[in-house]
């Protein structure tokens, strides 16, 4: 079975102006649904990514998962065991030492006022995992040279390292407490390219040596292609697309994915021929009918103006498209 | 007092003369400083570039290289206490580093357009796009209101703002990422600048919105004849837009040519390395290429060759002297593997 299985996820917020504006001007309570009915699994060992343009609930998918956010609809089951429940129950925090996270901008993740040992030592000694203090400085240097710093920077500030190195010090306190699924929003997306290259080698060496589990969330494709082995194509709160790494980059099907990938510059020329994207992200509180996609679309008919597809399983890969589905591409 | 660059200099102008076009934009040996208390940090140390009419120069760089310090002193807003300390900048032969800021003020808008990385940081909130593009047209060119109206919404139509007649009139807040962009370059192209000096116009957009802005940039300021140096981060912009590109690396060019030469050849180990560390959509590696380590800080700039710490090849001489750009290949490179002088 599979060590994490989001089933029809879904994450409402109320954006509705304050109560007295609603009484006096009528207006309706308004609702963004970040996230509607999103499903997924990943294995234990391997990557899942999620890619999206920004505001298509991506993050949101990473707040539900270590538990930030309380879902409106459906659930996530980690490791047979209903998480969301487990989070709420006495058992929450054994959960929440196995599931942990990194996030996108290491300037701001990791307190400035802090050394890296008090950084990386506060997960340890808030599970209980670690209460002699020698042995937490010995785990302290064990797990920074781990991701490739040197034991003596447990003594310094965030301020005297650099973007890559503050990004290995949050891979370090993710690892603390030996967690089992790691979630990473936009883990590199702040760092230059060469740091960048750094990071990932590091992460997919760690993913080889202790059999982590990622759900890797990116807007880059090519980072995305080179980390995962599953892709999940997100757009305005739901998943349209998701299969196998190899089967997505070689033979794209949704055409909100091919548009993805044309759209991408590319550093060698591919003798692809390039569409010119058409249309720009609608307003995700008030998402055009049908399928969402439709109005950026090539192929939608009347169908995908009026009825939202639904995820199914089509020639081995999961997608939601109408055309897809009436073999029209 | 620079003998290596000064031949340089002849010998690019020489070859510009036989393609019987003046360089639009010449750097010559331009230092950046900022004075601090321990010292002065040289932010940009000698460098020096040329852009012909109409044509495309990409900088590329990590964080710190010094490539959008390079576009703001070429457009006078280099932010105090940075100031130029050497070297100069001249446009269509005139030099522009050392006017006063009311000069200055003249030169850009009117001969050098910017488009800066954030749209709505760049439009002025509170008044409608049409009267920031009216006010632009008309403090350099001498048009009537009427005419710089007219003027600004045929500019909105060929960045592709639908409804320009009614757009013109709404507030930046009233447009979305993308389409500020487009208002954005509107702007900058709003007294027909020979120049235009791009820096990040695309990081803040999303991939499928990047595109749409990369493609209108590029055909926009052809059409309008204007040359374009594009500051990024992203090697695949400068793929597909650029015509020569600038690999920065701590303050100093290292190594400059066609882009796709320098792509697909790069001569200096930095740009190979570069060229490595990007993950490729369309192969599959199992570990990307890594260039140990970090980009020196400008207080801690190794002596040398400013990569040779990091440098896999790297010689006994790299750390002694600087190298300055030489010939290698169809490229220019800062490398002393190039050296056709030394024995090797």
């Amino acid at each position: 079975m599979a060590l994490v299985q989001a089933d029809d996820l879904a994450m409402s917020f109320d954006v509705s102006a304050p109560w007295l504006n609603r009484v006096i001007e009528r207006s309706p309570r308004l609702l963004l649904h970040a996230v509607d009915g999103v499903s997924f699994e990943i294995e234990k060992g391997k990557t899942l990514a999620l890619v999206g343009e920004s505001g298509c609930g991506k993050s949101t998918v990473a707040r539900l998962l270590v538990g930030l956010y309380q879902p409106t609809r459906g659930g996530f089951h980690f490791d047979g065991a209903d998480a969301h429940a487990t989070y709420a129950s006495a058992t929450g925090l054994q959960l929440r030492r196995r599931i942990q996270m990194i996030f996108q901008d290491p300037y701001a993740s990791l307190n400035p006022r802090w050394v890296v040992e008090d950084i990386i030592g506060e997960p340890l000694t808030e599970h209980g995992l670690i209460t002699d203090k020698n042995a937490l400085r010995a785990r302290v240097e064990e797990l920074l040279q781990s991701v490739g710093l040197a034991a003596q920077d447990r003594i310094k500030y965030p301020h005297q390292f650099s973007g890559g190195q503050r990004q290995r010090i949050s891979i370090a306190r993710a690892l603390a407490t030996q967690p089992e699924f790691l979630v990473c929003d936009e883990p590199t997306s702040a760092l230059d390219v060469s740091v960048q290259a750094q990071v990932l080698n590091i992460m997919k060496d760690l993913q080889r040596r202790l059999g982590l589990t990622y759900l890797f969330i990116s807007h880059n494709l090519a980072v995305v292609r080179h980390v995962s082995d599953q892709v999940g194509v997100m757009y305005l709160g739901r998943l349209v697309e998701l299969a196998d790494k190899q089967e997505l980059f070689a033979n794209p099907r949704h055409p909100y994915t091919r548009m993805l990938l044309d759209a991408i510059p590319k550093m060698h020329d591919t003798g692809r021929a390039r569409t010119p994207v058409q249309g720009e992200v609608p307003n995700p509180l008030s998402p055009p009918t049908g399928c969402a996609f439709h109005p950026r679309c090539p192929h939608a008919n009347t169908r995908c103006h009026t009825e939202r597809p639904q995820m199914k399983d089509i020639a081995g890969i999961r997608i939601a498209c109408h055309a897809v589905e009436e073999k029209r591409i | 007092m620079y003998p290596v660059p000064k031949q340089t200099t002849g010998g690019a102008k020489a070859n510009v003369r036989d393609a019987g076009t003046q360089p639009l934009l010449q750097v010559r040996d331009l230092i950046v400083e900022f004075p601090t208390r321990s010292g002065n940090l040289r932010a940009l140390d000698k460098i020096s570039f040329d852009i012909a009419p109409g044509e495309v120069l990409g900088v590329v760089g990590e964080s710190g290289a010094g490539k959008s310090l390079t576009g703001a002193a070429i457009i006078g807003l280099l932010e105090p206490p940075g100031r130029i300390a050497g070297g100069e900048i001249l446009l269509e032969g005139q030099r522009i580093d050392n006017l006063d800021h009311e000069a200055m003020r003249h030169i850009r808008g009117r001969r050098i357009g910017a488009i800066f990385q954030d749209p709505l940081t760049s439009l002025n909130p509170l008044y409608s796009i049409g009267r920031q593009l009216v006010e632009t047209i008309r403090t350099h060119l001498p048009m009537s209101v009427k005419d710089a109206r007219a003027r600004a919404i045929r500019l909105l139509q060929d960045t592709g703002i639908p409804a320009a007649e009614q757009r013109i009139d709404h507030f930046p807040h009233q447009f979305s990422g993308g389409m500020r962009q487009r208002v954005v370059i509107a702007l900058a192209l709003a007294a027909e600048p020979k120049l235009i000096v791009a820096d990040e116009p695309t990081t803040a957009l999303d991939v499928s919105i990047q595109a749409q802005i990369i493609a209108l940039l590029k055909t926009v300021c052809r059409e309008h004849g204007a040359a374009v140096m594009l500051i990024t981060h992203d090697m695949g912009v400068i793929a597909e837009t650029c015509d020569r590109v600038a690999v920065m690396y701590a303050g100093r060019i290292a190594e400059i040519g066609p882009v796709h030469e320098v792509i697909n050849h790069p001569a200096h180990p930095y740009s190979a390395g570069l060229m490595a560390a990007i993950p490729d959509i369309t192969v599959d590696r199992e570990n990307l290429h890594q260039i140990d380590g970090a980009m020196p800080r400008l207080n801690a700039i190794p002596g040398g060759c400013a990569f040779n710490p990091r440098c896999e090849r790297s010689m006994e001489r790299c750390g002694r002297e600087r190298p300055e750009l030489m010939a290698a290949g169809p490229t220019r490179a800062a490398c002393w593997l190039h050296d056709a002088g030394a024995a090797r």
